[in-house]
This record gives structure tokens, sequence and C-alpha cells, in this order.
């Protein structure tokens, strides 16, 4: 399905958890997690709520501190130096990012920046992280834009689009910083039905053009399409693994045939219903 | 009521009302400085900071204003600090200021999506660019009204320098009304003037918040490009 997994080289190893585990208080949401992310693979992520999913993604940003065990981006530790007595100490805001320079992320709440308009979203961590002068700024931003679609609505400002657009100039704004690995936690979670399709085009695109990515979803028929790999989280462990087609057709685990038997019922109880008539508008 | 009491003092009181200006200006500055600062070190500081400040801001509050000016100007000698009426005055009010501006920044901060920052980190942006560039923009349009409002409260506190001699507005003309005996002139003189203080500070304030909202709600009018949508979200 996916053409950009032939672009793989073996060993290209892009994002890798081992043995990482998460509390929260006394509360254990990730349990000795390893993972591997190689160049150009995507992954799904899917579980029920509540199972860490979130956690798990943003823990591979250190948008959350794990507890132990390690996280590598392109083979450095993130969030972590190793101190001289062995000890590891939490990384300087410098490191942190100089270590996920390549990674972007979008998130479920879009998390816009309000007073600045659509380019000027785009443009901000070019001028002030890549030092852009402005004119090739806004020209990147709006090349970026262009790709999602968005090039006409560059002097808007974010709250006046479609959450749709919204995301997508999310996306354009991590895409301009041209990261290696992009993130997304549940992009269209928050989105009118309607929209969802915009978004996943975009990302599909993406992920068509090699883009490593690792996707929160609840969108079975993405994850069915486009993911290499899915991965079902539940309780804080991946419980299963595998190529989209064998997860969804035979899973091995009870939890995961459940949590799949949930979304089919709900899917054919959907289509069962008549389509309702728009006597509302 | 005789009046010419005070046109007779006019030069007199009119240097009164510009050094309460200007001790009220500079209150003002330094408890605004001071109290970004300190709720900026709250922010991103351990625990013992945290702590250290929070004792900072509970102490100051819950002392009057006047006593903490009669500690710093007649205790301060006895650390080493002997200061001018004036500079002991200006610092007073900085620092009894800085507590109230420091809650006023760090609600105005926690009013900001988290998400928002952590956008911002995960494309590189340094803590500082994200309080620049994200936060303080921001939170300034909503903290607005409570800043004039505490800058007005703030204004209102400077007559206590007079008890320590600073030559300002109620100094010079409760010295004038014990002069002259002419008590009831100068005292309304008094409450004209802090009333004509308060209206400034008020009329700055609501220009401020206008301009403010204007620049919050900009989406809603367009410089060009973009189509109001058809409906309200
Ligand atoms: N900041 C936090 N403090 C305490 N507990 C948390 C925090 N964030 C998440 N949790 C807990 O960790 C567990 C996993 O949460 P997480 O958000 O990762 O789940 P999820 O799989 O993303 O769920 P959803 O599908 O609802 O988004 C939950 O039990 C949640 O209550
Ligand atoms: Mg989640």
């Amino acid at each position: 399905m996916n053409q950009s997994t032939a672009k793989r080289s073996a060993g290209d190893v892009m994002l890798e958890a081992r043995g990482m585990s998460k509390r929260f208080g006394e509360h254990t949401v990730l349990q000795d997690i390893n993972l591997s992310i190689q160049r150009s693979e995507v992954v799904c992520l899917i579980g029920p709520s509540g199972s860490g999913k979130s956690t798990l993604l943003r823990s591979l940003a250190f948008l959350e501190n794990y507890d132990d065990g390690e996280v590598f981006v392109e083979g450095e530790l993130l969030g972590y130096d190793r101190a001289r007595d062995g000890r590891r100490v939490r990384s300087r805001p410098s490191r942190l990012s100089d270590v996920r320079r390549n990674m972007g992320m979008v998130f479920q709440q879009f998390n816009l920046w309000p007073h600045l308009s659509v380019v000027e979203n785009v443009m901000e961590a070019l001028l002030r992280v890549r030092g852009m002068k402005s004119a090739d700024a806004r020209r990147l931003a709006l090349t970026t834009l262009e790709k999602v679609g968005l090039a006409e609505k560059a002097d808007a400002w974010p709250n006046r689009l479609s959450g749709g657009q919204q995301q997508r100039v999310a996306i354009a704004r991590s895409l301009a910083m041209s990261p290696a690995i992009m993130l997304f936690d549940e992009p269209t979670s928050a989105l009118d039905p309607e929209l969802v399709g915009e978004v996943l085009q975009v990302m599909r695109q993406l992920a068509e053009e090699g883009m490593t990515m690792v996707v929160v979803t609840h969108e079975m028929g993405f994850a069915a399409k486009v993911a290499d790999r899915v991965l079902f989280l539940d309780q804080g462990h991946i419980v299963e693994q595998g190529p989209p087609t064998r997860l969804f057709r035979h899973p091995q685990s009870p939890r995961l045939a459940q949590f799949l038997g949930n979304y089919l019922e709900r899917n054919t109880l959907f289509e069962a219903a008549p389509a309702p008539n728009h006597v509302d508008d | 009521m005789d009046l010419t009491v005070l046109t007779e003092h006019a030069s007199e009181i009119g240097s009164g009302f510009l050094v309460t200006l200007w001790t009220w200006g500079g209150g003002v500055l330094a408890g605004a400085i001071v109290g970004l600062i300190i709720a900026v070190i709250q922010l991103s500081a351990g625990p013992w900071v945290r702590g250290v400040l929070r004792c900072y801001i509970e102490v100051i509050r819950a002392t009057p204003f006047l006593v903490q000016l009669f500690l710093l100007y007649y205790g301060g000698p006895s650390l080493g600090l002997s200061l001018s009426p004036m500079a002991a005055g200006l610092i007073g009010l900085g620092i009894y200021g800085s507590v109230y501006f420091a809650e006023i920044f760090r609600t105005g901060f926690t009013s900001i999506p988290r998400g928002q920052q952590e956008a911002a980190a995960m494309l590189g942006m340094t803590p500082w660019q994200i309080i620049w560039r994200v936060q303080i923009p921001q939170m300034l349009v909503l903290i607005l009204p409570a800043l004039v409002n505490f800058t007005t409260i703030l204004g209102k506190e400077t007559p206590v320098l007079s008890i320590i001699t600073v030559p300002e507005l109620t100094f010079v003309l409760t010295g004038i009304g014990a002069e002259t005996f002419a008590y009831v002139e100068t005292l309304l003189a008094l409450c004209v003037g802090y009333f004509l203080l308060a209206e400034l500070c008020s009329r700055l304030g609501q220009w401020l918040e206008r301009r403010a909202s204007r620049y919050l709600t900009q989406g809603v009018r367009q410089r060009g490009a973009l189509k109001p949508r058809e409906s309200a979200a």
C-alpha cells in the first residue's frame, strides 16, 4: 500500500523507546514500552480511552518526562543527559530542542497562536528558531501553506478558519521546519465529521512522500490504508502490533478483538440507520 | 471658603502634583517589572525558589503599606541602608506593588492554554521566546483591566509617602492647611487632585482596553484577504 516502505533501509531507526515507563504519582500509565520506528515508517497507535496513547506519544517528544528507560531520537538520548556519576539529569531546554530538532508535532487542539495570522503562525519558528529573513520565511511559509491547500488563507486569523483548516495550518507550521519525524495526537478528534477527510488527506500525502509518522488515531480506516504498522495499546502496555491487515482481520488478543468489535458494531449500527433528512436547515 | 489660599500656593501645589505623578508612575513601573520577573520565575523555578517567592508575596500582602514603608525608611539605616525619603518611597511602592502585579501576571500566564507553549517548544522556540512571543502578547490583553485597576489602587497609596516627608501632593497641601488653617480648602483640593489622577488613569486604561480588544478580535475586521464566514462558529 505504502510505496515509501521501499525507501526504508534496514537499521535506519528514527525513534526508539527502550523499557520506557511513565507514572503519574502512584499510577503507572506506561509500562516497559519497547518500540522502534524506522525511517519513512507510518505507525498508528490505537487503543481504548485512557490506555496511555497520548502519554506515550508525548513521552516520545519529551512533553512528558518519562521515568524509566530511554527514548532515542535518531540515536540521541531524549530529555536526559548522563551526569559524571552515571546518573541522569534532565537536559537543558536548548539541548532538548536540539535533540528534537527534526521532530514535529500536531495536536488534537491545533494549538495555533491566535494573536498571529495564519502565515505568521507558520513564519514564527522560521524567524526565531531558524533565523531566516522575513521575506524568505514568508516565501517558505506560503509554499508550505500551499501544500496543505491553504495559501489563500495566509492573512486570515486562525479563529476565523474551520477546524479542518486550522489543523492543516498546524500541520503546515510544523512542516515548514522540515521535520524528519512527525507525531500526531488524534489530529482529527476535535473536528466535525465532514472536516476529517481534508486533514487525513494531507497526512496521507505526507506518508506517501516518505515522512516518518507516529499517529494516535481513532480513524481505523486511515490506519488500515496508510499505516505500515499498528500498535494496540491497553492499560499502558503494547498488547499487540503488526501490519494493519493482520491486526484488524486476525486480532490475537481478546482485548484487541473486543476493541475492534466495538468499532465494528458502532459502524454497522450507523450504516443500518436510515439516512437522516436535512430538515434542520 | 477662601480659595485664594490655593492660588497663592499654586506653584508648591503644582510641584506636589508632579511629585505624586512621578512616585506613582515610578512605583507602578518598578512594581510591574519586579512583579513580571517574579511571575516568570514562578513559572520555571523549582519548588524551593517558588516557596521563597510565595513567602515574600504572602508577607507583603499581609502587612500594611505604611508599616513596610516605616520599616524601610526608619529600619533601613540599622541594616546599613540609608535612603532618602523619595528613594524609600519609590522602593516601598515598588515592593508593595510587585506582589500584586506578580499575582496578576501569574493569572495571565496560566490563562494561556498550555498547548500553545508545547507547540512552540516542539518548534524549537526557547522558554524566553515562548514567554515574549506567545504568552505575553496574548495575556496582556486579558489582564489589562486588572492592571489598570491595581494601578489606580497604587496611586491611592501614594499619600502614605507624606508621612516620611516625600513632598508629594498630600504632604504639600496638608502643610499649607496647617500653616494657614485653611483645612477645608486644602482637603478639597486634595480630593480634586486625586480625582483628576484617578480619572486620568481610568481614561488611559479605557483607551488601552479599546485598542487591546480590537487587537484581540482582529479576526473580525480583516486586512482584506478573508471573507467573513457566513455563520458564527
Ligand atoms: N497529567 C496527568 N496527570 C495525571 N494523570 C494523567 C495525566 N495525563 C494522563 N493521565 C492518566 O494517564 C492515563 C493515560 O492517559 P492518556 O491521556 O495517555 O490516555 P489516551 O490513551 O490518550 O486516552 P484518550 O483516547 O482518551 O485520549 C489515564 O488514566 C489518565 O487519567
Ligand atoms: Mg489521548
